[in-house]
């Protein structure tokens, strides 16, 4: 690694090794190095015994930096609030707070950056989060691809334990709020450079409400994640990697958009591994999760639930599909970059 | 989805591998897939957990980054680092170790090098910043060939001066005959879909007809593939070899004489380098000199680095079905998708990637 290339930025195994071997390295502390999507902030901190502690506050921050600006489904600002709000909401918080930084390349047309900040207001007021502070800067024409923008998010704790991956149990369920892949295909569709049409929008959604609705009827909820860069089968390797459980998914339990279908299929991306912005995985223990399913089902962002699998003790780490002509199959962790930009 | 739950149906495999096992009884057979995308479905889909464990699937040297040779890449990696030069590929071939550098590594270094995912993006490009030249990194069997040989014929007819491509194209037809001639025992072929579009099932006649080989041209769904098989059984238990086709949705004996035609007209065969196996006689396809003038390399006079091959990989071994990939003292140790030592963990459609990502 003497230079930073794309996959490391492409939330595979690239961007794993670049986070854990030089920034975790560096920065490395308790909270850190839970590597979860917010961080869980109490104000004990300085307590002795950081197991007894109770979390009071998720923090989190991500950069959005996606081509181009404005896709079917959303736009960058859009992606900004939801993208932040998703990462407090799946760590079992309730969003209150963003900020946000923008990054504007001299020349930016004025008329689109109040489209897209008119819509990113849009978004919190329906989120029920406010943008409480933020920050301007303008580079030289050349220096960034139209906008970059930077939110970080504040939330409070709700959930009464804290959703680890660390708590999954053999025989826990595998829930799924909708259809996959459809953000990634929309946004490969948008670029024009495939000269695809399609009528698959993005799925950009804040998830705070369906991940309260979760709670509320499933207590026992293990974790939460709402499956981004890498897609489902990224989120679902992570959770077993290195641990002895593993996940089985059943392929026709999975739904998926007949046009979406159509894209991958035509371009052999296999859309486990197509980014999602507005899609929630739960793993619920069984006995909650009727309760679960239903709940997410009630939400219209839910209206596709599913159970899509469950956890085992068979093939220890490891994420297997049963397919819908009898076989099985290893879905591994995607690595390097499918689509580069997305989010 | 019509045209692919059809294929993906329970009950037809289920019918499909009962067939064969009860074929195959207990004969110890070998079959090489030869095709990249073959090998990609037989492990995505699982297929090899439908078949008797008597039944023996390998993978050939059907997938193109995995067979284009070192000072190929090398080739391109000089070309890339000269002034107000765009190198354009397909996505593949960015992460295959050269000599010492990748494609991947040269662009993070300042070249300009951009994935495409057709010979047209390449050409808009070459129309819209004439002050740079153009060149595509032309790889491929004879399904990629047709495009790029058509996106020379465009440049040609609209005099676009800044657009070439660097060729390393091969032909499957004279790697099978190669094969055979091998130290590999095999029983049958699944022979390619996509390349059998282009050039029709009867040109494997000939070099067929000499061996008692099973052959059949397969689809990509799990239900071709299985079919192949049974029918390339069928085909040893009769004694009647001959080349059938599964595909005919997609696959006729003669082929597709257009694209065929404009192949001929830019491109002439070669001897060529295959990486691991050497040079096979007339393999590779290379540039007329009617149109000298849009060969990447003849129009650049560059340096090249002296080549240099990966100790222990055993690639060229896996190209040619005589060895499996965890047979590689490498393989998912020191050569893995992220960091690969050899091409067939890099591409897709490569042997050593399949095996690795599907178990």
């Amino acid at each position: 690694m003497d230079r930073i290339l794309l996959s490391h930025g492409g939330g595979g195994r690239q961007s794993q090794k670049l986070v854990r071997e030089l920034f975790a390295k560096h920065f490395a502390n308790h909270t850190l190095d839970q590597f979860g999507d917010a961080a869980l902030l109490d104000f004990d901190f300085r307590t002795p015994s950081p197991e007894s502690r109770v979390p009071q506050l998720a923090f989190t921050t991500d950069s959005y930096v996606v081509r181009p600006l404005e896709f079917p489904g959303g736009n960058i600002g859009k992606l900004a609030v939801c993208g932040t709000v998703n990462d407090l909401a799946v760590s079992g918080a309730e969003p209150l707070w963003l900020s946000c930084g923008f990054i504007i390349e001299e020349g930016f047309e004025v008329a689109a950056l109040e489209r897209i900040v008119a819509s990113m207001a849009q978004t919190a007021r329906d989120a029920n989060v406010s943008v409480v502070c933020g920050d301007t800067k303008v580079v030289d024409r050349g220096k960034a691809d139209g906008l970059f923008i930077n939110t970080a998010g504040v939330g409070r704790c709700i959930s009464k334990k804290s959703l680890s991956p660390n708590s999954i149990q053999a025989g826990d369920k595998i829930l799924l709020s909708g259809t996959i892949a459809d953000h990634g295909i929309a946004i490969m569709a948008a670029r024009k450079e495939l000269t695809l049409e399609t009528p698959v929008e993005s799925d950009c959604a804040a998830l705070n409400e369906l991940t309260n609705a979760i709670m509320e009827v499933a207590p026992d909820t293990r974790c939460m994640r709402d499956p981004t860069r890498g897609g489902v089968a990224a989120a679902l390797n992570e959770w077993v990697e290195n641990t002895d459980t593993g996940i089985t998914i059943e392929e026709g339990a999975i739904p998926l958009n007949e046009s979406t279908r159509a894209v991958c299929e035509m371009l052999g991306f296999d859309p486990l591994t197509v980014a999602n912005e507005g899609k929630l995985l739960a793993v619920v223990p069984t006995a909650e999760s009727k309760a679960a399913l239903k709940a997410m089902q009630s939400h219209v962002l839910g209206k596709n639930a599913a159970v899509i699998g469950s956890v085992t003790t068979d093939n220890p780490g490891k994420l297997v599909m049963s397919t819908s002509f009898g076989t099985t199959r290893i879905v591994p962790l995607p690595s390097g970059e499918l689509l580069p930009r997305i989010c | 989805m019509k045209y692919i739950d059809e294929f993906r149906n329970t009950a037809h495999t289920k019918a499909l591998a009962k067939r064969i096992a009860d074929i195959a009884g207990d004969r110890e057979l070998t079959f090489m897939e030869v095709c990249g995308t073959h090998t990609m479905a037989i492990s995505r889909f699982g297929i090899r957990s439908l078949l008797p464990k008597n039944l023996r699937l390998i993978s050939g040297p059907g997938c193109p980054v995995c067979v284009t040779a070192n000072d190929y890449l090398d080739h391109a990696i000089a070309l890339a680092r000269l002034p107000n030069v765009t190198i354009t590929t397909f996505g593949d071939m960015m992460k295959v170790p050269a000599s010492t550098s990748s494609l991947t590594k040269c662009r993070a270094e300042g070249a300009d090098i951009r994935i495409v995912t057709s010979t047209t993006e390449a050409l808009t490009l070459a129309h819209q910043n004439p002050e740079r030249e153009v060149i595509f990194l032309g790889v491929g069997f004879e399904a990629t060939t047709p495009t790029i040989a058509a996106s020379l014929m465009l440049a040609y007819n609209d005099k676009l001066t800044n657009y070439s491509v660097l060729a390393a194209h091969k032909l499957i037809p004279p790697a099978l005959e190669a094969l055979l001639g091998g130290q590999l025992k095999l029983n049958g072929f699944l022979l390619p879909g996509h390349v059998s579009a282009i050039i029709g099932s009867n040109v494997y006649k000939p070099t067929l007809a000499e061996h008692n080989v099973a052959a059949v041209v397969a689809g990509f769904e799990p239900t071709d593939i299985l079919r192949a098989l049974a029918e390339s059984l069928e085909q040893i238990v009769s004694g009647n070899y001959a080349v059938n086709v599964e595909y005919r949705r997609v696959v006729s004996p003669e082929g597709n004489t257009k694209a065929k035609a404009i192949v001929d007209e830019i491109f002439e065969s070669c001897d060529t380098a295959w990486r691991g196996i050497g040079v096979i006689p007339n393999s590779g396809l290379r540039i007329r000199e009617d149109y000298a003038s849009y060969d990447a390399a003849k129009k650049f006079n560059v340096e090249v680095e002296p080549t240099r091959e990966h100790k222990g990989c055993k690639c060229g071994e896996i190209l040619q079905g005589l060895c499996q990939p965890s047979d590689c003292p490498h393989f998912g140790k020191s050569c893995t998708p992220d960091n690969p030592v050899g091409a067939c963990m890099v591409s897709g459609e490569g042997t050593c990637a399949a095996y690795y990502r599907y178990g």
